[in-house]
């Protein structure tokens, strides 16, 4: 039984490997040439575990800037994480000792595999969102790590390898539009981010959209609130 | 290069804000969720995953060559497999083959 939930995990995990590892690299590389070594690569993507969030750190840290600067970067560069955690209230409410990790390792892509609230067949479901929230842990660790020692050197041209993770959201919106009934949160979400791109740019644009699907989704709530049912 | 006590204080700042900002949530509505935010919870999923493909592509430039044309391609790959086939790993696969294919070779 226990061995069913792994591997079933670790299945689910699977769209996520090959985008982390080359995601990690990516940042390692950048990491390595910035001058800092592999314990770093490691301290930072085990601890700080955010893809943007570490792109942006080798910046914060190799032009040496305050604190406050940093604190107030990351909580813009993040702010997202605090809708994720709202939509995953109730997934998360019963998770017993495997709570705190589970919180801790929500990024986009482990949010994106987890926001239906499913699990499979035969999976214990506590166990198994903890080993998928893991094993995505572990690939973007081993990536980091890999990118940092190796360099530049890859044998291939990477570009466009980025990709991958486009590709995972784009098949997690269409896996939703399926099986959702209504689909006025997902058009909203595209509608809403895009007008705030066009009007704020791509560099400021993030928290903009967040408030504007927050108040569009406020304003829909009559219409939407108790219809909307996961299947 | 700055001293790496200043390093790591930085490294810490940014985990101890990425942590602050997951757990908010949980540890603000511990007793109870109240409908709206419940609300939101429900709603909120299919909205984020639309925001992070907008996220994704938002450096796609439309106005210059190749106006757009390998992210638009390979969206469509992705799209019309899932609906297809409904392989998450064969859909983005094939997508980030093609725009990898599309990226180095035809534009």
């Amino acid at each position: 039984m226990k061995n069913k939930t792994v591997k079933l995990a670790f299945m689910k995990s699977l769209p996520v490997l090959a985008g982390y590892i080359v995601l990690g690299i990516g940042f390692g590389i950048l990491l390595s040439k910035a001058g800092y070594g592999p314990l770093w690569a490691f301290a930072m993507s085990v601890l700080i575990y955010g893809g943007s969030m570490q792109y942006v750190g080798v910046d914060l840290i190799s032009g040496g800037v305050s604190i406050l600067m940093t604190a107030v970067t990351t909580i813009m560069v993040n702010a997202r994480h605090l809708f994720y955690s709202i939509s995953m209230l109730r997934v998360y409410k019963d998770s017993g000792k495997y709570k705190p990790y589970l919180i801790f390792s929500l990024t986009d892509e482990t949010y994106s595999l987890l926001c239906d609230g499913k699990t499979p067949e035969g999976a214990e479901p506590e166990k198994y969102r903890f080993l998928v929230s893991l094993f995505n842990h572990s690939y973007w660790i081993i990536g980091g790590v890999i990118g940092n020692i190796l360099g530049s050197v890859l044998p291939f041209s990477s570009r466009g390898i980025e990709f991958s993770m486009t590709a995972l959201f784009i098949s997690a919106f269409v896996e939703q539009w399926i099986t959702m009934k209504d689909h006025i949160p997902a058009i909203s979400g595209i509608a809403c981010t895009l007008i705030s791109l066009l009007i704020f740019g791509p560099e400021n644009f993030l928290i903009p959209a967040m408030l504007l699907i927050t108040l569009t989704l406020s304003l829909l709530r009559g219409r939407l609130d108790g219809k909307e049912e996961m299947k | 290069m700055t001293s790496p006590v200043h390093t790591a204080a930085l490294i810490a700042v940014m985990a101890i804000g990425s942590m602050l900002l997951r757990f908010l949530p949980f540890l603000v509505f511990r007793k109870k969720t109240p409908p709206f935010i419940a609300y939101l919870g429900k709603v909120l999923p299919s909205a984020i995953i639309g925001m992070l493909i907008v996220y994704c592509l938002r450096e796609t430039n439309v106005t210059a060559m190749p106006f757009g044309l390998p992210e638009l391609i390979a969206t469509g790959i992705v799209v019309l497999l899932q609906i297809w086939k409904r392989k998450t790993i064969l859909s983005i696969i094939a997508g980030t083959a093609a725009y990898m294919l599309l990226l180095q070779v035809v534009f």
